[in-house]
C-alpha cells in the first residue's frame, strides 16, 4: 500500500494504521507535541492505533519546533 | 468616603484603559493571571542551550512554538526544554496564508499540545509577513466557534483590532513593525488608539528591536509584549532577554506612574524665590 507521508511516497503493509505512519515518519508515538492529519483531517491520538490507512491517502505527521 | 488612594486609582482607571481592563494585579490573559507580561518566541536561537538560558533570563511564562513536519534527523526537542522549565507552550500558525490552513494548523496544535490556545497568524505575503486581514478575521471567527482561545497577530489597524475583539478574541496583538525587522513601533499613535478602544488585553507583537521599544509599548498602554528575534538573534541572547524583562517591567511601571506632559518650553524645577543677589 502506497501513501504520501510528509510529502514522500512511502510503502506500508496493507492494514497499516496511523500509528504505523507516525513511526515511519520518525516520531515517537508516545511523545507530546506530535499530531497527525490524514487528507487534511486531524486524527486524535487515541484513534491512531485503530485508524487504518488506505492507498493514496496523504498523511502529515508534525511536531513542535522552535517558532516565534 | 473613598480614601485618597482610591480616588487616585479611579482617576487612573478613567484615563488609562490598560489599567481599567482589570490589569493592575497581574497580566490577565485568556482567563488566567500571569506574573510576566513578556511573551517570548522560541524561533531563531542558535542552539537549544542558548534558548533555554534566554528563556530563564526573560522571566517569561508563555513561550511560542510552531508545528512542522517531523524531521527524523533533528537533534533535541524544544518542547522538552520548555516543559522542563515549566513554561506554557503557546502554539502558533506561522507560515499559514489562508484561513483554511490556519484553522487546520490550530486543530493540529490542539492535538499536539493539548491546549485550545492559539497564536493566530495568517500572513499576506512572504516579503512583509503582514497579516492578511480578511483571512485573519475569517480564521479567528472559525476558531472561536470551535472553542479556541484566539490570540491574533494583527496589523496596527484599530478597526481590525476592534473586529477581532468583537469576534471574541482573547487579546489583540498588533505589530509594531514587520516581523524580525527590529524597527520598533512605527505608528505609536495607532497603538495608542487600539489600546484606548480595547476591552481585551493588547499585546505588542513583532518589530521589537531593543528594550526601549518594549518599554515604549508598555508606556503606550499595552498589557504585554511578544518578541522573538530581538533576543534570539542578539549577540548575547541571555543578556538581551534580561534587558527585555527589565524594559517591560519599567515601561509598565512608568505607565502606572503617569508621565509628565510634553511641553515646548522649559519649566524649571528649582524655585526662583530666594535666589541670592550676587551682583
Amino acid at each position: 500500500m502506497t501513501i504520501e507521508l510528509n510529502g514522500r511516497t512511502v510503502e506500508l503493509s496493507p492494514g497499516a494504521t496511523v500509528a504505523d505512519a507516525v513511526i515511519e515518519a520518525g516520531a515517537d508515538r508516545d511523545s507530546r507535541g506530535v499530531a497527525v492529519a490524514v487528507d487534511g483531517q486531524v486524527i486524535r491520538r487515541v484513534d491512531w492505533g485503530k485508524t487504518k490507512l488506505r492507498s493514496d491517502q496523504s498523511v502529515e505527521v508534525v511536531r513542535a519546533v522552535q517558532g516565534g | 468616603m473613598p480614601s485618597k488612594v482610591d480616588s487616585e486609582a479611579s482617576a487612573a482607571e478613567r484615563v488609562d484603559p490598560g489599567i481599567s481592563r482589570g490589569d493592575v494585579d497581574g497580566f490577565q490573559l485568556g482567563g488566567r493571571i500571569w506574573g510576566s507580561r513578556l511573551i517570548v518566541g522560541t524561533g531563531g536561537f542558535r542552539s537549544l542551550e542558548a534558548m533555554e538560558r534566554a528563556l530563564v533570563a526573560s522571566g517569561a511564562e508563555i513561550v511560542t512554538v510552531a508545528l512542522r513536519r517531523v524531521d527524523p534527523l533533528a537533534r533535541g526537542s524544544a518542547l522538552e526544554v520548555i516543559d522542563g522549565l515549566g513554561l506554557f507552550a503557546l502554539p502558533n500558525t506561522a507560515g499559514c496564508y489562508t484561513a483554511r490552513d490556519a484553522v487546520r494548523t490550530a486543530q493540529l496544535a490542539r492535538e499536539a499540545f493539548e491546549t485550545d490556545w492559539i497564536k493566530l497568524e495568517v500572513i499576506g505575503d512572504d516579503r512583509t509577513l503582514f497579516p492578511d486581514a480578511v483571512e485573519l478575521l475569517d480564521a479567528a471567527q472559525q476558531l472561536i466557534d470551535e472553542g479556541f482561545t484566539v490570540l491574533p497577530y494583527t496589523n496596527d489597524d484599530p478597526i481590525l483590532a476592534r473586529r477581532l475583539q468583537d469576534a471574541g478574541c482573547a487579546a489583540v496583538m498588533p505589530l509594531g513593525s514587520p516581523i524580525g525587522s527590529g524597527m520598533g513601533i512605527r505608528n505609536p499613535y495607532n497603538i495608542q488608539i487600539i489600546v484606548e478602544s480595547a476591552s481585551v488585553p493588547v499585546v505588542l507583537d513583532a518589530g521589537i528591536g531593543t528594550p526601549s521599544d518594549a518599554a515604549l509599548a508598555m508606556e503606550l498602554g499595552c498589557n504585554g509584549v511578544l518578541l522573538s528575534s530581538s533576543v534570539a538573534r542578539a549577540k548575547d541572547p541571555e543578556r538581551m532577554a534580561r534587558a527585555m524583562r527589565q524594559a517591560v517591567e519599567a515601561g509598565y511601571a512608568a505607565r502606572r506612574a503617569g508621565r509628565i506632559p510634553r511641553k515646548l518650553h522649559a519649566e524649571g524645577s528649582t524655585p526662583d524665590q530666594g535666589l541670592p543677589d550676587l551682583g
